[in-house]
């Protein structure tokens, strides 16, 4: 504004206005972000690492023969992974089959009728997120102890969907209940005030608007599935088979249990043919993830 | 729809239609078949009760729960039998230590980049690449701990012998990576809770970013970030494949994180393809290191709700 004294320029200027001024961000400020920065950057390095490292050693084997072959401990450049894959296909298939019903319904209960002061209702919540963050393996010791030796079911693909949904269960809910949550409440009371039941509520207004968050969390969900290899280790997984399940009374392997199959053999063909299978499970996942990720964007709604 | 009531009745009717003039069978089912559902997680809860208790009462039927817990030997499907887990509980923590050390100072630097400084368009750069981490399988962790990191550390350790081939070291790291986005992702949710009438205040004191982040989000969010480090330890220590493939197989009480040591869960595992017969003491000792893990993983688990549950209520 033309004063006398910043016309003098600033060394000639009052030391109590210049001091008012940023003297640039001091260097603990910029070491402490940088570091922030650097931690985040770790973990994106480290998943760079990992995939590029993962497709040089699964080079030599990514071809036809891993989809069309099946298991072979004396030529590891003929073994395929065709009965891990079809194995992974049912066991999935069933394990979607046993926890989406389940776990909508019981997302729906806990949003839409559960009282959250009673303390049932809150024992029921509390549980579901213990469960959440309970060990896979302890669920293959529930699988093991109840559902393969108790009920008698056996080293089975039914045992192995059994267990599987257990452990996804907590997750779907969690991811179910949001989805519902996400759907507002003037909708259910228009839809109430217009003397539709709750159920019809439900039904008609909440679940159509809730579908796609359901859908997308319930993807996820399975694809933790896919990749889990813990419980099956106890149900019998990792013996040597050479054939397609046929049904859910079939013995299986799937992807992950035969990919440690592979690591545990001492022989150095085993480890790119391991690679080989890590790399189709991966590619498995992403497909699944790409999918909940275009549902999510393209039937979210913006209330 | 079979409870959908005629609506021409209510119209036509006097002020009595108004109250409900049939009961609804339908609406009543419904609520029926929800709590049924609501209760199979209630129930798997139950069953993993009931399947740990039998088998393990058997077992310490036979060794003295003293023994089990004090004893430093572990050699339980040998002749002689041990049976002291504290080998596999000293290998447990371990891993799980190495993995803390490596999640935590990540984890919550993560958290409070992404809470206090990133843009939104660099927040959406790293979150998705946090979730891909989280969603990575861990036996693929457990082959990249094998087959690379191993390797990788014994060319470049400076003297000395070096990691083993089986080492609690690289499965530890790696447990670490897998573990961050447990620890950003719940940190950070705890973080954006705090209002931003504490930000604005501190700021309006002359408060640089961060002695806000440090001095008063921090410490605002410390219950959430305290139940995302504690649930951080119950997913290190319920991980069962990168340490049955990266630590090795033999029990080993050592505090020398160059060694391979099998952990509880390696142990369960190891167990579990043998397929023991039941009612064997072999068959047993995976129920009892079973309860034990889960008895372990449980109280952390409740330690991180309770403290979850108190962050929200003091700021939502």
């Amino acid at each position: 504004m033309g004063s006398p004294v910043l016309d003098k320029g600033p060394e000639a200027g009052v030391p109590e206005v210049r001091r008012l001024k940023s003297d640039g961000t001091p260097w603990r400020e910029r070491l402490f972000q940088l570091s922030l920065w650097a931690s985040l950057a770790v973990g994106v390095v480290f998943l760079g690492c990992l995939l590029v490292y993962i497709v040089v050693e699964a080079w030599p084997r990514l071809n036809f023969r891993i989809l069309t072959n099946f298991p072979d401990i004396i030529d590891p450049s003929q073994a395929g992974a065709q009965s891990a894959i079809m194995g992974t296909i049912w066991v999935i298939g069933f394990t979607a089959l046993y926890c989406l019903p389940v776990g909508f319904l019981t997302a729906i209960y806990l949003e839409e009728y559960a009282d959250p002061e009673r303390w049932w209702n809150r024992a029921v919540e509390i549980n579901i997120q213990n469960l959440a963050a309970v060990p896979s393996i302890v669920y293959g010791i529930l699988g093991l102890g109840i559902i393969s030796r108790g009920l008698g079911f056996g080293q089975t693909v039914l045992t192995a969907s059994l267990t599987l949904s257990l452990l996804v269960l907590p997750t779907v809910i969690i991811a179910a209940r949001e989805a519902i949550r996400a759907v507002p409440q003037s909708i259910r009371e228009a839809s109430l005030a217009l003397g539709a039941t709750q159920w019809q509520t439900i039904w008609r207004q909440v679940l159509p608007a809730a579908v796609p968050g359901m859908a997308t969390g319930s993807i996820l969900a399975l694809s933790r599935a896919i990749g889990e290899a813990a419980p099956l280790l106890l149900l019998g997984g990792l013996t040597f088979i050479t054939f397609n399940p046929t049904g859910p009374e079939s013995a299986f392997t799937v992807l992950p249990i035969q990919i440690f199959n592979w690591i545990s053999q001492s022989r150095s063909e085993f480890v790119s043919l391991a690679a080989a299978a890590i790399v189709i499970l991966l590619v498995i996942l992403l497909a699944m993830n790409s999918l909940a990720i275009w549902l999510r964007n393209r039937y979210s709604h913006r209330w | 729809m079979t409870s959908t009531g005629s609506g021409r009745r209510v119209a036509s009717g006097s002020p009595g239609f108004l109250k409900r003039s049939q009961p609804r069978y339908g609406e009543k089912a419904v609520k029926v078949l929800l709590v049924a559902a609501s209760l199979v997680s209630v129930l798997t809860t139950v069953g993993i009760v009931i399947a740990l208790i039998p088998p393990a009462a058997e077992f310490f039927g036979e060794v003295s729960f003293g023994d089990f817990i004090t004893g430093t030997d572990w050699s339980p499907l040998f002749k002689p039998a041990h049976f002291g887990v504290l080998p596999l509980v000293t290998g447990t923590l371990m891993v799980t230590l190495i993995a803390l050390l490596v999640a935590v100072p990540l984890g919550l630097g993560a958290a409070v980049y992404l809470s206090e400084y990133a843009r939104p368009r660099v927040r959406a750069f790293f979150k998705p690449i946090l979730e891909v981490l989280a969603g990575i399988p861990t036996v693929v962790y457990g082959f990249f701990a094998l087959q690379a990191l191993t390797p990788l550390l014994q060319d470049i350790w400076p003297g000395g012998e070096g990691p083993q081939v089986f080492n609690a070291l690289s499965a530890g790291f790696v447990m670490g990576i897998m573990i961050i986005p447990t620890i950003a992702s719940l940190s950070e949710d705890a973080m954006n809770a705090v209002p931003n009438d504490l930000r604005d205040g501190a700021f309006a004191l002359g408060s640089s970013r961060m002695q806000v982040a440090t001095r008063v989000v921090f410490p605002a969010a410390l219950s959430g970030i305290v139940a995302a480090i504690v649930l951080g330890v119950s997913r290190a220590i319920g991980e069962t494949m990168i340490v049955a493939i990266a630590a090795g197989g033999r029990p080993n009480l050592s505090f020398d994180p160059l060694e391979g040591m099998q952990t509880m869960t390696a142990f369960i595992a190891a167990a579990g393809i043998g397929d023991l017969p039941t009612g064997t003491i072999g068959y047993q000792t995976i129920f009892a290191v079973g309860s034990l893990l889960f008895v372990m993983t449980l109280v952390m688990n409740l330690v991180s709700i309770r403290l979850v549950r108190r962050y929200r209520q003091v700021y939502e």
